[in-house]
């Protein structure tokens, strides 16, 4: 039997289930460095998530007669839940934060493509605001506590680095001191892999054990190296665009440079980059979740601008605000700004200026009322 | 070497496919037995038929004249009897006029004399033009006596051949760059002639470098005033916009012409029509069709008249593969032209017509389910206009046609980049080609 469509008749081969599946592997290695450090409580945690997101796809689906829990979606976002989830959060939370994701944020809209908000980041803010004591509450992951003998105070092993200096700046307790100062003095850990490495090559042993996970924080943000290697993953395979992580990081790390001294009485240009992009859900955000494709801009302008968006509001709830944890909010306030960015900075058309240049000469060449030749005045205009 | 030139916004890199052909020479194909030559194989009005049934027309005669500014004579392309005068589906959809002539056995050895063009006027070089029906035929079958004609008061700052050939699967500009390149390169002086443009250059795509090479030794050999500019691989740089945006970084705005940038696009196919209408005085009666696709058993390029069926073609291409089981692999599409623009069309009866570059067969086996759009922002990355299909899809299902007009809607040319690469699988050309017929009748 042939078939009659219309062109193109071939296509790349790219579908919404291949760039799904893609963002899920890219997210594996962290989420998996996320349930080895934060033990058995940490994989309920991501199965709960998953599994209630896609149930609830599914009866949304079988409700609505459209069956769309195959294009994977609903998995990258029990992903995403899972992994904005303290590790020792009460089981109940991800399993309401997993199903308003779904049901609220996306089905409420009309399914994906069509809602307004990342709905993974709509579900982790609900369940922020709603139950904030327990959403704040972290525990130390296993490579840390290995590394101590003795206890940790319980003050400082159910807080993440980035509260800690939160609360120490904003009691004004250490005017001048930098975050590793104030890490010192509190007693948080460093692993020996980190104090010999930063040994050897000068640099702060927190920032070092950020980077390679050994940190407390949600389950799958805690590894910005495992996270920086799957978005490079993505964007080698060309899924995400370097638009939004680039300009989002950067944004966040020249602003928190020129002002993130400031509240602790350290001045201008003294704030600490390197710490604060590896502390905190920065890194996950910027390459996951401030990269939905609903939810962000079609232009690369507009995807620029998306990030320095992002990356403005990170700074100053984090800098300035009194919650220590800001991507989700400043993602979540850029998704809302992505239908103005999209009527302001649409593609230009093929042509604009040279069409300028043509109805130039033309009313150049009806002033003057003779019939010169505009190609005359063409070489000056060809770029 | 020669820098690499390209357009810059948007297009696609499908894979191209052309191994598969290439290097199969242009073969002439004995004639068929019965033709059918329709009345518009152009751009434009269909001619009017000089012939009616029972005559008989001679090779080279003209059975259709043009009727219109935009219009193309047609000529019979063999010595024979107009059996039937009907209407016939062309690939395309189009319903035409169509005379079906039987093909004398006795055949006149006509067009074998050479001639000297370069005494001919310009008025008469472009009367010659018109009067061997001369069409644009990378596909588009402009009239190419309309687009040679330079308005009153333009100026030709370049004269560009596309030789590009963007479309995967096709080799026929290929093969006849390779094989007839001085019948091209003096076709090309022709076109030159008419124009009288500042400089001529041949844009390649860099899948041809051994034929950008041999132009260029070519060209030097002749002592002409010719350049080749080399292209880096991107569909869609045949296109006329993409093609003088990459050659002489000039953009054609919405609704012009290349003319009111300076620019005259001939492409590769047309101008050996005009070598041999201007050397042997040949009217276009027959051109090269690339066989190929998955499904064929010989791709090659045939030189063959037009109105040639394609299932005499078909056969001739040694018919349809047969897969590992001895099953004959039929195709899911039989498709005219290139992947990307092509029409695809059913009845093998269909016959070919002057723009009928290409006779794919091919598999698209995979049932491409459509999904919700997700706003990747693929389609707006791959347009190369810079539009927003996304946004012009979502007005048209909803059938707010002048909205999309609105959205520039008019300067889409189809070239499916969009769809190309639209994760959800939407219909985008599909839906364009609705939204403009609906927003025309408005």
């Amino acid at each position: 039997m042939k078939i009659v469509t219309a062109s193109p008749h071939i296509h790349c081969g790219i579908s919404t289930k291949k760039i799904m599946l893609s963002v899920a592997a890219a997210l594996t290695p962290a989420a998996l460095w996320g349930i080895y450090v934060f033990g058995v409580r940490a994989l309920i945690t991501m199965l709960l998530s998953v599994g209630f997101a896609i149930l609830t796809e599914y009866v949304l689906g079988k409700i609505s007669k459209e069956n769309t829990i195959y294009d994977g979606s609903a998995l990258v976002t029990g992903m995403l839940v899972g992994m904005n989830m303290p590790p020792e959060v009460p089981f109940f939370i991800p399993i309401l934060a997993a199903v308003f994701a779904i049901a609220v944020v996306k089905w409420t809209f009309g399914g994906l493509g069509h809602n307004w908000a990342n709905p993974a980041i709509g579900g982790r803010v609900f369940v922020f605001f709603s139950f904030t004591s327990a959403m704040s509450r972290f525990s130390m992951p296993r490579t840390l506590v290995n590394a101590v003998s003795g206890g940790i105070p319980d003050a400082i092993s159910s807080a993440s680095p980035l509260s800690i200096t939160k609360v120490v700046t904003a009691a004004k307790s250490a005017i001048g001191a930098s975050s590793m100062q104030i890490l010192t003095e509190s007693g948080y850990p460093y692993t020996k892999f980190a104090e010999s490495l930063g040994k050897a090559t000068g640099l702060n042993p927190y920032n070092i054990d950020a980077f390679f996970g050994n940190i407390s924080g949600c389950i799958g943000e805690v590894s910005a190296f495992l996270l920086i290697a799957g978005g490079i993953y993505l964007l080698c395979k060309k899924i995400i665009t370097w638009y939004i992580p680039v300009s989002y990081l950067a944004s966040f790390a020249i602003l928190t440079w020129i002002f993130g001294g400031v509240p602790n009485g350290c001045g201008f240009f003294k704030g600490e980059v390197l710490a604060s992009l590896l502390r905190g859900g920065i890194i996950l955000g910027a390459f996951f979740m401030a990269t939905d494709m609903v939810t962000t801009p079609f232009t690369r302008t507009g995807h620029f601008i998306f990030g320095v968006g992002c990356g403005f509001f990170t700074f100053l709830f984090r800098t300035f605000g009194s919650l220590p944890e800001a991507c989700s909010i400043a993602i979540l306030m850029m998704n809302i700004a992505t239908p103005t960015i999209d009527k302001y900075y649409k593609p230009k058309l093929f042509g604009t200026d040279e069409m300028k240049v043509i109805e130039r000469q033309a009313k150049l060449a009806s002033e003057a009322g003779a019939s010169s030749t505009p190609s005359s005045t063409n070489k000056e205009v060809a770029k | 070497m020669s820098v690499f030139a390209t357009f810059t916004k948007g297009g696609v890199h499908p894979a191209d496919k052309k191994e598969l052909s290439k290097n199969s020479a242009i073969q002439r194909l004995p004639l068929p037995e019965e033709l059918v030559v329709s009345m518009s194989q152009h751009l434009g009005a269909p001619a009017a038929l000089l012939k009616s049934k029972g005559d008989a027309v001679e090779k080279g005669e003209k059975i259709g004249e043009a009727a219109g500014f935009i219009s193309a004579n047609v000529h019979s392309p063999v010595r024979g009897v107009i059996t039937d005068v009907k209407k016939v589906e062309l690939a395309s959809g189009m319903i035409s006029l169509a005379v079906v002539i039987k093909t004398d056995p006795e055949q006149p050895e006509l067009f074998t004399v050479k001639q000297d063009w370069r005494k001919k006027t310009k008025t008469e070089m472009l009367a010659h033009v018109k009067e061997m029906g001369i069409v644009g035929q990378g596909g588009a079958t402009f009239p190419a006596h309309v687009k040679l004609a330079l308005p009153p008061g333009k100026k030709a700052q370049a004269l560009i051949i596309n030789c590009v050939e963007c479309e995967p699967y096709l080799t026929t500009d290929y093969r006849l760059m390779i094989e007839h390149t001085d019948e091209l390169l003096e076709g090309i002086e022709v076109c030159a002639a008419i124009t009288e443009p500042e400089k001529v250059i041949i844009g390649i795509e860099a899948n041809k470098l051994d034929a950008a090479d041999l132009f260029e030794e070519r060209i030097k050999a002749k002592g002409l005033p010719f350049r080749v500019q080399r292209l880096k691989l991107k569909y869609p740089q045949g296109d006329e916009k993409q093609l003088v945006k990459a050659v002489i970084n000039r953009e054609i705005p919405s609704g012009k012409l290349p003319i009111d940038v300076g620019a005259v696009v001939v492409n590769a196919a047309t101008s050996w029509s005009v070598y041999k209408a201007f050397v042997y005085n040949q009217p276009c009666i027959e051109r090269v069709v690339t066989v190929s696709g998955e499904c064929i058993k010989n791709p090659g390029n045939f030189l063959v008249p037009v109105g040639t069926k394609v299932s005499y073609l078909l056969e001739k291409a040694g018919g349809f593969k047969e897969g590992k089981d001895g099953s004959v692999m039929e195709p899911d599409k039989l498709i005219s032209g290139g992947p990307m623009m092509g029409f695809a069309f059913v009845d093998e009866d269909t016959p070919i017509a002057k723009g009928f570059g290409g006779l794919l067969a091919i598999k698209d086996t995979k049932s491409r389910t459509q999904t919700s759009c997700i706003s990747c922002g693929r389609c707006v990355e791959a347009c190369p206009i810079g539009l927003q299909p996304t946004k012009m899809y979502h007005l048209i299902i909803n059938k707010e046609y002048a909205e999309a007009m609105k959205n520039n809607l008019m300067d889409c040319k189809e070239c499916g980049c969009c769809a190309y690469s639209c994760p959800a699988h939407l219909d985008l050309v599909q839906a364009f080609k609705t939204g403009k017929k609906m927003g025309r009748r408005k």
